[in-house]
């Protein structure tokens, strides 16, 4: 195991037919105490117990995860990583992320193909551009890299886009993010997975939590299809299903699970060298290494945690981006699929403490989390490690749908709930 | 795809022909003014959002426009059944009353 992966080793491993390479993490056999679990191994909760453990020296960790490592969401995104958001709380939080991501792949080691080729997000109506000026000029002020363009710089930078007067939602202009950009979702999950088991931490898969052990209102342990687990203190992160363990905690949350779809083409020539985002028309495209066209929808307006959505959502996807690009009206769709996504009335990730002591929550990211894997994994290990929350999460609790102190990001949040 | 069958038309139709109103019997409480941060806030944004059963508001939006109550399984999509809000409230109550 370990030793760091560099060219000599690719070169020597090459010249043995790449037969020695061994797992990228241990896969140990559960232990019956912890000093702190994490359940969900998808991005965000590896991160998390990456940080602990390089940041904060709980080195005595496990994530468990019901299915496989990095199955869920983390497998499911349009890997976009952006940091344009309107409200101070929610710009510094994903800009600590995105300044994260520039420096991940030398961090964990392993290459998680971060390309900042910059994202657009189109305005279609006089009302986008204003709101696109406003968050142009709220993202200068806190020093994040922000362009407002007119429909002519859209086209000088990305030529076969249809900025014509004759479509149903014309392109009047787009903010331009330069530093943003896309990465390699599945290395993001191997990577951290790698990176922590290194540190010591336990990945356990196929173990899933069907009770929490709590006395007092403090946890005391999990159980779990692998058998009990006491520790006293449990990272949440479950995406999708986290109502679902909120309920095993007798916790109520403000989610609602919903799917998202999306789908990819067959591999082309490259074509789109950025990210085309359109909020109005509800669709976004880029292109992967592998040369597929990755495409985004919106939600499926139900509540589900099936996986799947309707086939009505990606026809309207679909329409909306051959509208964009109508070159891409012959291209032929491979695969679609769904996850599931937990959605808050605000549009903002919810990283906080809970009423049970010892008990956290990472959730809430609804479509766009991938973005922030990094950051919201190192305010988490802060939040959980010192039972406080890191000043960058302070205003993410759950107790903001108390106090009224929303950070209503559905403007930026990229995808209408 | 799910196929709804509107409790006020009768007929069977395709899910894209209704709008999700989201989960029902959220009862407003009835002396606002009175009610703790805590109580006011589970109302306005706490949800049961469960894997399973789910009781839930739908609009018939391109058909007859009434509000109606479906019993939908939010794990598979299957349902067993649609109601008017009164008919389906009187079960829902029986429902939670030997839960």
């Amino acid at each position: 195991m370990k030793k760091d992966y560099s060219i000599w080793k690719l070169l020597s491993q090459g010249l043995k037919h790449h037969e020695g390479w061994t797992p990228a993490w241990r896969s140990p056999e559960i232990k019956s105490s912890y000093d702190v679990v994490i359940i969900g191994a998808g991005g965000h909760g590896l991160a998390t117990a990456y940080y602990l453990a390089k940041e904060h020296g709980i080195k005595n960790i496990a994530v468990l995860e019901k299915g496989y490592l990095g199955g869920g969401n983390t497998a499911r995104n349009t890997t976009i990583v952006r940091s344009n958001y309107l409200w101070d709380e929610a710009a510094m939080l994903y800009e600590h992320s995105l300044k994260l991501w520039e420096g991940l792949t030398e961090d964990i080691n392993y290459n998680v193909m971060f390309s900042q080729r910059g994202v657009f997000n189109l305005g279609h109506t006089l009302q986008d551009m204003r709101d696109i000026e406003r968050r142009v000029n709220a993202n200068n002020l806190n020093g994040i890299d922000a362009l407002a363009l007119n429909a002519q710089e859209v086209k000088d930078r990305i030529p076969m886009i249809n900025i014509s007067k004759d479509t149903r939602f014309p392109i009047m202009g787009a903010s331009f993010q330069p530093r943003a950009g896309v990465a390699r979702h599945d290395a993001v999950a191997w990577g951290f997975a790698r990176a922590a088991s290194n540190y010591g931490v336990d990945i356990i898969e196929n173990c899933e939590v069907t009770a929490m052990d709590i006395v007092n209102s403090a946890i005391k342990g999990l159980q779990t299809s692998k058998g009990y687990i006491s520790t006293s203190k449990v990272g949440c992160v479950t995406a999708g299903h986290s109502s679902v363990m909120a309920k095993a905690a007798g916790i109520r949350m403000p989610l609602e699970s919903h799917p998202l779809q999306a789908f990819v083409s067959e591999s082309l020539k490259p074509i789109l060298d950025t990210v085309v985002m359109s909020n109005a028309v509800h669709g976004y495209v880029s292109q992967s290494d592998k040369g597929e066209l990755v495409i985004g929808a919106g939600i499926d307006h139900y509540t589900s945690y099936a996986q799947r959505g309707s086939p009505h959502v990606i026809e309207h996807t679909a329409a909306a981006i051959i509208e964009l690009f109508p070159m891409f009206s012959r291209v032929r769709m491979n695969r679609q699929w769904g996850g599931i996504v937990d959605t808050t009335p605000d549009a903002c990730p919810i990283i906080s403490k809970t009423k049970v002591k010892g008990l956290y929550f990472n959730c809430g990211w609804g479509t766009g989390g991938f973005k922030a894997t990094p950051g919201s994994g190192n305010v988490f290990a802060h939040t959980i490690a010192h039972d406080e929350p890191h000043p960058l999460n302070a205003a993410f609790t759950l107790d903001r749908f108390h106090t009224g102190h929303l950070i209503d990001e559905h403007g930026a949040a990229g995808v209408a709930h | 795809m799910f196929v709804i069958k509107c409790p006020h038309c009768f007929e069977a139709r395709e899910e894209e022909e209704f709008s999700y109103g989201g989960e029902a019997f959220v009862a407003r409480p009835t002396s606002p003014e009175t009610e703790s941060e805590e109580s006011w806030g589970d109302y306005l944004f706490m949800k049961r959002n469960p894997k399973g059963w789910h009781w839930e508001m739908w609009g018939h939006s391109t058909g007859c426009r009434k509000f109606f109550v479906l019993k939908r399984n939010t794990a598979n999509h299957t349902t067993v059944g649609a109601w008017t809000l009164a008919e389906a409230r009187k079960i829902y109550d029986a429902e939670e009353a030997t839960a």
